[in-house]
């Protein structure tokens, strides 16, 4: 059966079927849940037709928190872009703005995709989205990068954690921004070292970034942490695709993570003591809602 | 270590905020529906840990209902969860006990009442990534996912009823991936709680029925 339990095992099934990481994943899938090629497909398609409607409801009809903590923000990024005066051009206002949307829609009870968390959720649509709108590529590739982040999240979750509650933000939305960072490497014709050593920066990037979410919501500082991972994730590719190497190899970076994570104090693992919502202001908010 | 699928990192498909206070609500509430044979016509939901003290900033009471009223966790139904209920003729209430410490802190007691009077009590744990157990029925320890086919068998504590179960089991060729057996005490009530990777056939109801001491039989597919 096609299986690999870490990145050095996936890099061998690659060389081996002369395949990219994302056929690997999906023939993993065809085969570990006795399902045919287009019952796969059909699921991750469906998932990208979530994805595409959690960016673009927000753009057109924001709709504020159970809290009221936030909403909007994705409509007034994009309005901020538009007044052709941004400060970070028409790619990297997208990738942000799209990644914040789906924070909104899921603050709002809307239907997202866990990617691989609710709480980490903006990352991949964000960069997947952006980038399909800035090179032309198809929704099949994107199905297709889809199951490349899947290959990147299950090796975290299989030997790390994905959880904020365990290891932090570092294992949400840097886990997040791992995936996005190696299908954009892949995406962008980068080979699977490349891809991995993408992964592999991502996560050394946002190593020791803890969960501290005012009120013990999904809302501050989530929303704006998934647009970080989100330009982290591209600028890891730009970096990897440039020719530059990263010299630690992506299963020491999940070890070092999830060694991280463990090191994380209780008050800044998901449990709202600590961090922002540890502020005199989170407090306040805390107390308000 | 169980396989891990491409789509519970990518998935699931759910409605917001959160994994484990809101998809796994759902599912909770879900397995409650399936568990109880009447359709429910009030229920009660006592919250415990964090369930307790977070539950409306993470909708976990609209999804829990939702779950209770057949919604999946990507219906946007259970937003309006509570208007639905109304116009589904389901009561509902719920309790914040933030003074009793759970095994697990995000877990609720769910209590059914049917339109025939008949009443349920079933208890689940969301365990983190919209994964789910149910760990109580009808004030008895059980444990199980709800992952795989599940047969569950109340009867009374008697020597040769699980073999009468494992029995019509092989005659209808299931394959057992885990069987357990809780009680209440010695000659009293008991669930046999049977998982198989496999749909495991209806007919094979009718048959376990026919042991005396088989009280009651759930199916749940998966």
């Amino acid at each position: 059966m096609t299986d690999f339990k870490n990145g050095q095992e996936l890099l061998e099934v690659c060389k081996k079927k002369q395949c990219s990481i994302s056929e690997v994943m999906k023939q993993r899938e065809i085969e570990g849940t006795s399902s045919t090629k287009k019952e796969v497909e059909d699921k991750m398609r469906k998932a990208l037709a979530i994805m595409k409607e959690a960016v673009r409801k927000p753009l057109e009809d924001p709709k504020p928190s159970m809290s009221g903590l936030i909403g909007g923000e994705a409509k007034q990024i994009t309005g901020y872009r538009e007044s052709g005066t941004n400060v970070c051009g028409t790619f990297m206002n997208k990738l942000i703005a799209y990644s914040m949307a789906v924070l909104e829609v899921n603050a709002s009870m809307g239907v997202i995709v866990a990617a691989p968390t609710a709480g980490s959720s903006g990352v991949v649509p964000g960069v997947l989205l952006a980038l399909q709108e800035e090179k032309g590529f198809s929704d099949e590739q994107m199905t297709d990068a889809l199951f490349h982040t899947a290959a990147i999240g299950y090796l975290l979750m299989r030997n790390a954690s994905v959880a904020g509650a365990e290891a932090g933000c570092q294992a949400e939305v840097g886990a997040a921004s791992a995936m996005a960072a190696a299908a954009v490497t892949e995406l962008m014709g980068g080979t699977p070292e490349m891809c991995l050593q993408a992964a592999a920066m991502a996560i050394s990037n946002l190593l020791g970034l803890v969960c501290d979410p005012v009120a013990g919501l999904v809302e501050v500082p989530c929303q704006s942490r998934n647009a970080i991972g989100a330009v982290n994730a591209v600028t890891c590719a730009e970096i990897t695709l440039s020719g530059v190497m990263y010299p630690i190899p992506f299963d020491d970076m999940v070890d070092a993570m999830y060694k991280v994570g463990k090191s994380i104090p209780f008050e800044l693992r998901e449990t709202a003591i600590g961090g922002c919502a540890g502020t005199p202001t989170g407090c306040g908010m805390r107390c308000r809602i | 270590m169980n396989f891990i699928s491409a789509f519970e990192v990518i998935g699931p498909n759910m409605v917001g905020p959160s994994s484990s206070h809101t998809a796994g609500a759902v599912s909770i509430g879900k397995m409650a529906r399936k568990l109880f044979k009447e359709k429910v016509t009030e229920v009660t939901f006592t919250l415990y840990g964090s369930f307790a003290r977070t539950y409306k900033g993470h909708g976990t009471d609209r999804a829990l209902l939702g779950g209770v009223l057949g919604f999946a966790t990507d219906d946007l139904r259970i937003r309006d969860a509570f208007s639905w209920a109304e116009k589904m003729g389901v009561k509902y209430q719920y309790i914040a006990d933030k003074e009793f410490v759970p095994d697990h802190p995000n877990t609720v007691d769910i209590r059914m009442t049917g339109e025939n009077g008949t009443k349920m009590q079933v208890q689940g744990q969301s365990i983190g990534g919209g994964k789910i157990k149910i760990t109580q029925i009808n004030g008895i320890n059980v444990e199980f996912t709800g992952e795989y086919s599940t047969l569950v068998v109340k009867q009374i504590d008697k020597p040769g009823v699980v073999t009468h179960i494992t029995q019509c089991l092989s005659n209808q060729n299931v394959n057992i991936a885990f069987m357990r057996l809780f009680r209440e005490g010695k000659g009293k009530t008991a669930y046999s709680v049977v998982e198989s990777d496999e749909r495991i056939p209806d007919e094979i109801l009718e048959e376990i029925r026919q042991n005396p001491y088989v009280q009651e039989i759930l199916l749940i597919q998966i």
